[in-house]
């Protein structure tokens, strides 16, 4: 078995007195998809954050392709460009057009010359049906426009390991179809993915994995079937259950 | 078509509006008079009429102010840019993480509690009259210089802190978007922070340009014959006071179109986003 891509081990992150995650151990190997689901509050996005040194964590280790990244001896800066994250409120840049908002981490950080930059994400565009939007600015954007930009943005620098936080959770109903659509087709073309959701149908297609987090811990991690089909524990049943008697399922 | 319900809807909005213009002009005018009959009818009013308001001395003293006048304006587009780079700077600094930087952040930090207190006039004489008192060669003697120098200290104390403002109302989430593509710090404040700051913070940095322009006026208390010292003089000779008035009445005419290119400026850049 090859190294994983994305390694957590014992992680602990605290907000004041609060643990929000109490010891999390996760791999996640090449071409795999693994979804996140548990309550608001298990701490699915913190996990996310986490993986992303966005936060800074209070224990336990975070390892790229087998690198320690946690470390703060290693630059964050680098070990992010190796991840995209998308966020659950999009956060587009409002200053900058479509097609800039896309282009400006290969061009400032990758060093990649705007006009190729500006091919490549017209070709990025168009394979997230916006090709004609890429001199829009975002706010002229419905969300799931917004959201499809986003992850546009977050593929421009071809990275190892997308990271999703609850991507549709902010989009009308009848706009969620289209953001799942792309994630379902870049699942299809074997990328890495963590997708926190509360997608229930969505996570059953789709996952090559599905973790239930609870209380900061992840209690249950198997195949969507199991996971989501026959859970052995208690809390993830219960879980479900409300899911179910909220027609998400 | 519309109907018919809605046509008589329209009509009674109609009236409505109609009736409020009425009440508008009717209130103006009566205030008008009451304020017209209160100056006119007070006893001193024909003695500062003649000696605030005579048209024919403003008329004679107009060129020497608008010369005066020229040199302000000349001191204001100088300090207007510096101010705004220094300002950037300084903002910029107090925003720096990380123990290196504490001397810098410490240093911006005193600077503005240090420049954002002192009365203006303090400074000026501070410079004007400290700086050249030193004797030291190489310091400017020109009072112009150092007026301006004293307006750029206060008031680059001032703009840092308004667009220190704008840099913290960018909301944490922009902030992690752009490091999460992998920019660094400095990148992130260029490219993310400061462009959407710059644009929330331009009404409030507008008006602080405004009071810039009167109180570059004040450079006249170092002996700079600006609009305000050239009203001095005029008015000394005139034995009138209505070179100031008419120095006043030229400041406020320069303030106008600043307030209007603030409303424009923000106009387009909100219809550019489409917000």
């Amino acid at each position: 078995m090859s190294e994983p891509v994305l390694r957590v081990r014992g992680l602990v992150k605290r907000y004041g007195a609060t643990t929000v995650l109490d010891g999390v151990d996760l791999d996640v190997r090449e071409h795999e998809v693994v979804v996140l689901i548990g309550s608001s509050g298990s701490g699915k996005s913190t996990l996310l954050r986490c993986a992303n040194l966005l936060e800074e964590i209070d224990d336990g280790q975070v390892l790229l392709d087998g690198v320690d990244v946690s470390d703060p001896r290693v630059d964050a800066d680098v070990a992010r460009r190796a991840m995209g994250i998308v966020f659950q409120a999009f956060n587009l840049f409002p200053h900058m057009s479509v097609l800039d908002n896309v282009t400006l981490a290969p061009r400032v950080v990758h060093g990649v010359a705007r006009d190729v930059a500006n091919e490549k994400a017209r070709d990025l565009l168009a394979r997230v049906g916006l090709a004609d939007k890429a001199g829009a600015y975002p706010d002229r954007l419905s969300g799931g426009q917004q959201q499809r930009v986003a992850i546009a943005r977050a593929l421009a620098y071809e990275p190892r390991l997308l990271l999703f936080d609850e991507i549709t959770s902010a989009l009308d109903p009848e706009l969620v179809g289209e953001v799942l659509a792309l994630v379902r087709e870049l699942a299809g073309q074997g990328r890495t993915i963590v997708m926190a959701t509360h997608e229930m149908g969505f996570a059953k297609q789709v996952a090559d994995r599905v973790c239930f987090l609870d209380g900061g811990r992840l209690l249950e991690s198997g195949p969507p079937e199991q996971v989501l089909g026959d859970p052995v524990h208690e809390r993830t049943r219960q879980f479900l259950s409300r899911v179910i008697d909220a027609g998400r399922l | 078509m519309t109907s018919e319900l809605q046509r008589e809807r329209l009509a009674y909005k109609r009236s409505r509006a109609r009736r409020s213009t009425g009440v508008a002009l009717l209130s103006t005018v009566v205030l008008a008079v009451a304020l017209w009959f209160a100056v006119r009818g007070a006893p001193g009013w024909p003695r500062v009429k003649q000696s605030f308001f005579s048209l024919d001395t403003a008329w004679r003293t107009l060129p020497a102010v608008l010369e005066g006048l020229w040199l302000n304006v000349r001191v204001l587009v100088v300090a207007e840019v510096v101010i705004l780079v220094l300002a950037l700077g300084i903002a910029a600094l107090r925003t720096l993480r990380g123990p290196v930087w504490f001397p810098l952040r410490a240093l911006a930090t005193g600077y503005v509690d240090l420049f954002r207190g002192l009365p203006l006039i303090i400074v000026l004489f501070l410079v004007g009259f400290g700086l050249p008192g030193l004797r030291l060669s190489g310091i400017p003697n020109d009072p112009v210089l150092l007026g301006g120098i004293a307006l750029v200290l206060v008031y680059s104390a001032y703009v840092a802190e308004v667009f220190r403002a704008g840099i913290e109302s960018i909301h944490p989430s922009q902030l992690a978007a752009a490091r999460s593509l992998g920019l660094d710090h400095r990148k992130t404040m260029r490219l993310v922070v400061l462009p959407q700051a710059v644009r929330r913070v331009l009404p409030a940095l507008l008006n602080d340009f405004v009071a810039l322009q009167k109180d570059c006026g004040l450079i006249s208390v170092l002996g700079a014959v600006d609009a305000v010292r050239a009203a001095q003089i005029q008015s000394a000779g005139a034995y009138n006071f209505t070179p100031y008035v008419v120095a006043g009445l030229l400041f406020v005419l320069l303030a106008v179109p600043s307030g209007r290119l603030a409303d424009w400026v923000s106009r387009r850049a909100a219809r550019r986003q489409g917000a």
